[in-house]
């Protein structure tokens, strides 16, 4: 059974997008389970700034979550564009 | 030079028991070396509890041995049965059953260390808590063993069904994915298990009032942090039990070998960071017992937002095995 180019390129890029999305998980979810710990911390610190607290926390999660976000744009164009 | 089939089924089984046990030593042993070092602790504290230091101690470990003592299990199946397979995909399936239980035993047997080690230190500094201490602990840390429990069934499953009649070529990555998949991503959610656990556990040490909201929020985070190693699962059985069309190229079957790493890996990350984002939790209901309400509230909503990249891996990997 020969390999032909075209396929070996397609299962490259399967591959890459697991591995993208795969990897590029992790960092994200222990980062933003940090950034919810402390705010549980703060909250029990000083529970009359919940609100501002819990908003606080919502923004450095999101930002937080932009790699995450990368790897699965990069996961996408891996199995759909290139 | 060639090999028959038998001969390979042989290398399959045989690799696949020493993968199983090598990878599935690893968590129990750090998990029972962490508690050890607590009792140690606590006991340099108050020499008078040894009794019931020593005792919670032993029962501890004997909690987290259990992963370890699945992937034993798994190796000896692998080592002593006799396959006598039709199939090369069987292969596949007896290495997978050994990646699966060897990963998989990796986080809960890490976590279940936690809440033994916490309620050691909890029951030097409080000893007349040290009977609601146990409870706590064997209750956080049966649930730890969940995810091993996962990866244990996926295991069995991989050994004992009947590949003869499905197509080797896609099918041979799909039970290797199918592996990954399973362990890799029963590690993340048996970490963050006991994180909660211990934290909940150090928390009715402290403060023993609070113990019926600590308890319950303990549950309740310990359930969520679930959902990873549960979408592992998920995954894995879709690569098992999906019929294949037979296939000379091997992009497909990379796309399902892909599938299997990308839940399996990214299940990792997600399942301890929402077991970190519970202990801060549970560690500040048992501090504030009055605004249980409101930290529970951002505790779940930290948690959810943690969730979403173990979401996207689904995605990803279920486009991997539907869409391409």
């Amino acid at each position: 059974m020969a390999i032909e180019g075209a396929d070996l390129v397609k299962a490259a890029a399967y591959l890459g997008a697991g591995i993208s999305m795969g990897l590029g998980a992790i960092g994200p979810g222990v980062g933003e389970g940090m950034a919810a710990a402390k705010a549980c911390e703060a909250i029990g610190r000083n529970p009359q700034e919940a609100g501002l607290l819990t908003r606080t926390m919502l923004v450095g999660q999101a930002v937080s979550e932009s790699t995450g976000i990368y790897s699965l744009v990069i996961a996408l164009l891996l199995l759909f564009v290139v | 030079m060639p090999y028959d089939l038998q001969t390979w089924i042989k290398v399959a089984a045989f690799a696949g028991g020493g993968l199983a046990m090598g990878f599935g030593a690893i968590g129990a042993a750090i998990g029972e070396g962490y508690t050890a070092a607590q009792a140690n602790s606590a006991l340099a504290r108050n020499p008078g509890s040894v009794g019931t230091i020593f005792k919670s101690m032993l029962v501890g470990q004997a909690i987290a041995e259990s992963a370890s003592i699945f992937a034993l299990v798994i190796a000896m199946i692998l080592l002593f049965s006799n396959f006598t397979a039709t199939s090369y995909v069987t292969v596949a399936g007896l290495l997978g059953a050994g990646l699966s239980i060897g990963f998989g035993a990796i986080g809960s047997g890490v976590g279940s260390g936690f809440p033994a080690g916490a309620a050691c230190i909890g029951m030097g500094r409080q000893p007349a808590m040290s009977g609601r201490l146990t409870t706590n602990m064997l209750i956080g840390s049966a649930v730890c063993q969940t995810p091993s429990i996962f990866a244990l069934v996926t295991s069995f499953i991989l050994i004992f069904s009947d590949f003869s009649k499905v197509p080797v070529n896609p099918a041979w990555a799909a039970l290797l994915g199918a592996g990954f998949a399973s362990g890799l991503g029963a590690i993340g959610s048996g970490i963050g298990g006991g994180v909660v656990a211990e934290a909940s556990c150090e928390g009715i040490a402290r403060h023993p009032a609070s113990v019926r909201q600590v308890t319950n929020i303990m549950l309740l985070g310990q359930a969520i942090t679930q959902t990873p190693a549960i979408l592992g699962l998920l995954v894995s059985f879709i690569l098992i039990f999906k019929k294949f069309t037979a296939t000379d190229a091997i992009a497909p079957g990379m796309a399902l070998l892909s599938a299997g790493l990308c839940m399996g890996i990214g299940a990792i990350g997600p399942g301890l960071g929402e077991g970190i984002a519970s202990s801060g939790g549970v560690r500040w209901i048992a501090r504030n017992p009055a605004f249980t309400g409101t930290l529970t509230r951002t505790m779940l909503v930290g948690m959810a937002v943690a969730e979403s990249t173990a979401i996207y891996s689904m995605v990803i990997a279920l486009v991997l095995v539907f869409v391409v």
